[in-house]
């Protein structure tokens, strides 16, 4: 019975770790480029919805939705302003410097003005969740939350990426800059919609991380993001199942070996399945092979 | 004349490492350098060291490693527990050179290793491996303990009881803990010395039929391929001879420090990011850039204590400044522009 608990509270990380996993990999789909800024909107998600939450209002809807909106104009400017000056740089390392210096910028903005000292967070899920088998086997509330969220995200994704004249317009981008801005889609407009979607997923995974795992400072987005972009790795990166199988199998592999095998191995374990999966199959699980040509 | 002018650059290379070192000597001897400042000065050559082994890994090589850190790593330990078995053994100057000889070869051994999965992939998908190696080598070393006595070596993952030690026994690696206790060898002459030999080895690797062969691979794998060249072998190379310097600079960080310990700190991917960070300002395959990058990169935000709070915030939004204003292309036209008006009006 244990073992099914651990296996649930392993999907629940997974789900988490696959919201972010889709907003990485819809941004790396289109600009190419690894935004490793994108752990810190979580971060940032988080402490909005601390601060209204207790500070302001205290309703948690009104913090959610400010936090989805405050990550969604963050992850807008940050792509204007540092990003696109560097579309056509020389060297592909130079956005993947800039996006490092964005990550910095945003944690020590954080710093200065939360402080260094962890701040408790309070679930954003008030339902205490659900027992099976007279009380052996019992769901926290936002653990069903989390799993229940992630697949609702992915079902409109899908739906808004292969339905809608938008969702279009991303994969032709995706699939060849050029050719798509000569067929009269706007590119900017593009590449601007798609950092906000993979910013606003970002807050709400910020919401659920937290209240999940209550405990707040400013580096808590760092992690989860790197592991949720070796998710994104591990499923192929740029395609949106992928990012979910990806994020579901490394949350269930964390919690078991970290429960089984030992707390201190989990995550040298998590990455060990990364590279086993990128030597059999170089292009992540559900990736494009990419013939190259002399 | 272009080799004149090769040997001119590399002296120049060498000739700004010895400047820098007379002056810091210099300010020492006199008395102008605060000890805070003094203390600063291994980290930052050691700093460099690695800088250039990744910029042979990134710029040279032409791939992209968010895990050299993790080297560092290896040669640290390995150098480490070399010069704990040995403390009593062998005279100093001896201990530190075997030291060196130690964790360089087992940085080389482990690149070696690594690099056999790690250069079949290519562009992000190695990049993610290297991190992914790098975390993995910071974690297993945290999660090892390791000891020796009378009946030769103990190693477990559990913790230190299960070593089942005997009294005479002195356990190496404390799991978290680390290693404690290493003497303190590494001095800014000896780490000056090291620096300039890495830069003789990556300056003089560049310009030898191997390097060519190496930036060969880089610029087209395919044509260098199909000009005879083997492609596995120099990628191996590079990366190979990239992690034993790494090693190199990790032997210094363990002769430096009294507490050795695997902290995200120091060995974790953002310390990796941050050595990439010199490489990139440095100039991707100017190796004469990435010294001195790290130099300034390193004491930057150490000069900025003043400024407390506030000194990373500067130093970031410097860094997006810096990195907007070297590569944006709209910045490089303007450049050129204003360089162009310039040399008119002198003309």
């Amino acid at each position: 019975m244990s073992f099914l608990v651990y296996l649930i509270n392993g999907l629940s990380l997974g789900s988490i770790y696959a919201i972010i996993a889709l907003g990485y990999t819809m941004v790396y789909g289109i600009a190419k480029m690894l935004n490793f800024a994108h752990g810190d909107f979580i971060m940032v998600g988080c402490y909005v919805i601390f601060t209204i939450c207790s500070t302001l209002s205290g309703n948690t809807f009104v913090g959610i939705i400010a936090a989805v909106i405050l990550c969604t104009l963050l992850g807008v400017t940050t792509e204007k302003v540092a990003y696109k000056p560097l579309r056509g740089a020389a060297s592909p390392l130079a956005v993947l410097i800039t996006a490092i210096g964005v990550s910095y910028f945003l944690e020590n903005l954080a710093l200065l003005i939360f402080g260094a000292d962890i701040k408790s967070f309070s679930s954003v899920v008030a339902w205490q969740g659900l027992s099976f088998a007279g009380g052996d086997l019992k769901i926290q509330g936002v653990t069903i939350v989390t799993i229940l969220t992630s697949v609702v995200i992915l079902i409109v994704l899908q739906l808004f990426i292969h339905k809608t004249k938008e969702g279009q317009a991303m994969l032709a981008v995706a699939e060849d800059k050029g050719a798509a801005m000569l067929m009269g889609i706007n590119v900017n407009k593009t590449i601007s919609l798609t950092f906000a979607i993979g910013s606003a997923l970002a807050a709400i995974a910020g919401a659920l991380l937290c209240s999940a795992y209550p405990s707040l400072s400013p580096y808590l987005g760092a992690m989860p993001g790197i592991k949720a972009f070796v998710a994104a790795v591990f499923g192929g990166i740029g395609s949106i199942p992928g990012a979910m199988i990806g994020g579901l199998v490394l949350g269930i592999v964390e919690i078991l070996s970290r429960t089984y095998i030992s707390s201190q191995l989990s995550d040298a374990i998590v990455f060990g399945i990364l590279i086993v999966v990128l030597l059999v199959k170089p292009t992540g699980l559900l990736g494009k092979k990419i013939q190259e040509k002399v | 004349m272009a080799e004149k002018k090769r040997i001119k650059s590399n002296l120049i290379t060498y000739g700004i490492v010895i400047g820098l070192y007379l002056v810091m000597e210099i300010l020492m001897k006199t008395g102008n350098l605060s000890s805070h400042l003094k203390g600063l000065l291994v980290p930052m050559t050691y700093y460099a060291i690695i800088a250039v082994a990744l910029n042979l890994c990134v710029g040279i090589l032409g791939e992209l490693s968010i895990g050299h850190c993790g080297f560092m790593c290896i040669g640290a330990f390995a150098s480490s527990i070399f010069s704990k078995l040995t403390q009593n053994a062998l005279p100093t100057p001896v201990r530190f050179f075997m030291a060196f000889v130690v964790g360089i070869a087992v940085a080389a051994l482990f690149g070696f290793l690594i690099g056999i999965p790690v250069l079949r992939l290519k562009g992000d998908y190695l990049a993610i491996v290297t991190l992914a190696f790098g975390e993995i080598i910071k974690n297993v070393i945290n999660a090892i303990y390791f000891g020796v006595d009378s009946k030769g070596a103990h190693i477990s993952l559990n913790n230190v009881m299960d070593l089942g030690m005997e009294p005479d026994g002195q356990v190496i690696i404390n799991g978290a803990m680390g290693i404690t206790g290493t003497p303190r060898d590494a001095n800014f002459t000896i780490a000056i010395v090291v620096l300039l030999l890495a830069l003789f080895v990556v300056l003089n690797l560049m310009n030898s039929r191997d390097g060519r062969a190496i930036m060969a691979v880089r610029d087209n794998s395919i044509a260098a391929e199909s000009a005879g060249i083997n492609v596995t072998r120099y990628k191996m190379m590079a990366f190979t001879i990239s992690a034993a310097i790494a090693g190199a600079a990790g032997v210094l960080f363990s002769h430096n420090i009294t507490s050795l310990t695997a902290t995200s700190q120091y060995f974790g991917y953002n310390a990796s990011i941050m050595i990439l960070v010199y490489v990139v300002l440095g100039g991707i395959g100017n190796i004469r850039g990435s010294v001195i990058a790290a130099a300034i990169l390193y004491l930057l935000p150490e000069m900025l204590r003043g400024l407390n709070t506030y000194r990373m915030l500067i130093y970031s939004i410097v860094l997006i400044v810096m990195m907007l204003f070297n590569w944006a292309p709209a910045a490089v036209d303007w450049r050129n522009r204003v360089k162009h008006k310039f040399i008119k009006r002198n003309a």
